[in-house]
């Protein structure tokens, strides 16, 4: 058969010499090799102290955004949750009331918003979907926790930190 | 002997008995540190600053596991066994002269417990006996491959010790003392009449034999096949938990220890060092510079058998009885006969 790569090598098998039947050539180069890797610098992340940068299009924790005078940009329209292979995002909409302008940007806006992270999928079609720009899966790993009922994440953790603040 | 001597042996043997204890313990964590650097990586950093408490920690867990003993067990042997393992560990570094002669007022004490004129027999007694731990306990837990590991165990300790005990003979006909103070007397400083006085340099070759057959003796890798875990789950220490599998692991870096201080007393000189006696110093200095010595000898032994652990895979079954019996005992008696040939025309 005709080779399909140039990287074929035919293999001879000799018997052992007396020096490789003797086992410690090949072990006193097995140790000067491991001797080498023990002044290595070892290429360990610590964890929790030390982050390995994210690649640039890296999907993480959602955020709700807010515009530019700090007002809540989701409008509640459900595109998102509608999106979501996973069924992950429910949300509640609520009408803005007067003097709440300064809240939120749309006049309708989520008075609940929550996305179960043991479901999401991280695949960031919610992103893709959402008309006003208001949810990017910008944040960080989604941390470990004991109770199923806590990776359910509200307002209080999604929503972007006021921008007075 | 007066109750003041009989005190003084009594913590010198208290004191052999917590560094070893001590040693064994911190031996597991730079046994843990030093793979990790091996394997490019940090190892346990957690425990402690640089995880120099991970031990405690682990010792801790040992004692608070849940202790198991299998209904068809024989339960008596089953506990007999790491206790044994443990004893025999201990018992070894009773001959080993750890320094020269303290003086301290009028008084002379011997840094060695006791210096029998068996020394290097008892030795190999204990190793012997050492094996009985693991073959009683992979015994008594009824379990295939806690048998399995057991009769490796003793079909490869019975094969190495007498090829160690030939490449001992060697270095006997050298010293013509089997005492172990007597041995390290002899390897004084570094230097004299043309030649090294350490016997490593007048017996390389029994030496060599020796070293490998330690590692077979203290099941360490490539000899680890009693506790193989990729072919006998545990070998020997399948069913044990708690804190009596702990001992079984803590007897093998005890035995590891005194492996290598008899190593370093038979072939490194002990705690002889180079310019012991031109330093200036006074007598119990140079005893205590050289028990340091002696230390460092060993840490550096106690370092290679990791450093050898984690670069060479186990041997399988039938390589490891090919090197004893067809390599290794062939080449002791050739040492036995060349050393002899030496002695007779030199």
């Amino acid at each position: 058969m005709e080779p399909l790569s140039n990287k074929r090598k035919a293999i001879e098998s000799k018997p052992l010499n007396f020096l490789e039947r003797a086992y410690l050539p090949a072990i006193l180069q097995g140790l000067s090799i491991t001797m080498k890797h023990f002044f290595r610098k070892p290429v360990t992340i610590s964890y929790p102290e030390e982050k390995r940068e994210f690649s640039e299009n890296f999907r993480g924790m959602h955020s709700l955004k807010r515009d530019e005078e700090g007002r809540e940009r989701c409008t509640a329209c459900g595109l998102c949750a509608l999106s979501c292979p996973a069924e992950a995002i429910t949300m509640i909409a609520a009408e803005r009331q007067k003097g709440e302008e300064d809240l939120y940007r749309e006049e309708k806006y989520a008075a609940v918003y929550e996305i179960n992270m043991l479901r999401c999928i991280f695949c960031g079609l919610c992103e893709e979907a959402c008309p006003k720009e208001a949810i990017y899966l910008d944040g960080d790993i989604v941390p470990a926790d004991y109770l199923r009922k806590d990776f359910i994440y509200g307002k209080d953790k999604l929503v972007e930190a006021p921008l007075n603040q | 002997m007066g109750t003041a001597d009989i005190l003084i042996r009594f913590a010198l043997i208290v004191i052999i008995f917590l560094i070893s204890l001590v040693v064994a313990m911190y031996s597991t964590y730079a046994e843990r540190k030093i793979a990790a650097f091996f394997q490019d990586r940090i190892g346990p950093n957690r425990a402690g600053p640089y995880g120099i408490l991970q031990p405690l920690a682990d010792g801790a867990k040992m004692f608070l596991k849940e202790e198991i003993i299998p209904t068809n067990s024989s339960t008596f042997l089953f506990i007999a066994g790491p206790s044994l393992a443990i004893l025999t560990a201990c018992i070894g570094s009773a001959v080993i002269p750890w320094g020269q002669k303290l003086t301290i007022g009028t008084r002379v004490i011997d840094l060695q417990v006791t210096d029998i004129n068996v020394g290097i027999l008892y030795i190999f007694g204990v190793v012997s006996l050492g094996v009985y731990g693991v073959m009683i306990g992979g015994w008594a837990s009824n379990n295939k491959y806690s048998l399995l590991g057991a009769i490796r165990a003793a079909s490869q300790n019975i094969s190495y010790e007498i090829s160690m005990g030939l490449s001992i003979i060697a270095l006997l006909m050298m010293t013509g003392t089997l005492r172990m103070g007597e041995i390290a007397a002899q390897q004084h400083g570094f230097w004299s009449h043309g030649w090294f006085t350490w016997n490593f340099f007048r017996q390389p070759l029994g030496f060599l034999i020796f070293i490998v057959c330690a590692f077979a003796e203290t099941n360490r890798t490539p000899f680890d096949l009693p506790e193989c875990e990729t072919e006998l789950v545990g070998g020997y220490h399948t069913e044990y938990s708690s804190m009596k599998l702990g001992f079984y692991l803590f007897s093998e870096y005890i035995n590891m220890f005194i492996s290598s201080a008899v190593m370093a007393t038979l072939y490194f000189g002990g705690y002889n060092f180079p310019f012991m006696h031109h330093l200036g110093l006074s007598e119990n200095w140079v005893t205590l510079l050289g028990v340091g010595a002696l230390f460092i000898k060993i840490f550096l032994f106690i370092f290679f058998f990791m450093w050898v652990r984690w670069t060479i895979p186990r041997f399988r079954y039938d390589q490891l009885m090919d090197l004893g019996w067809k390599v290794l005992i062939p080449l002791a008696i050739a040492n036995i006969v060349i050393t002899g040939i030496v002695i007779t025309f030199f």
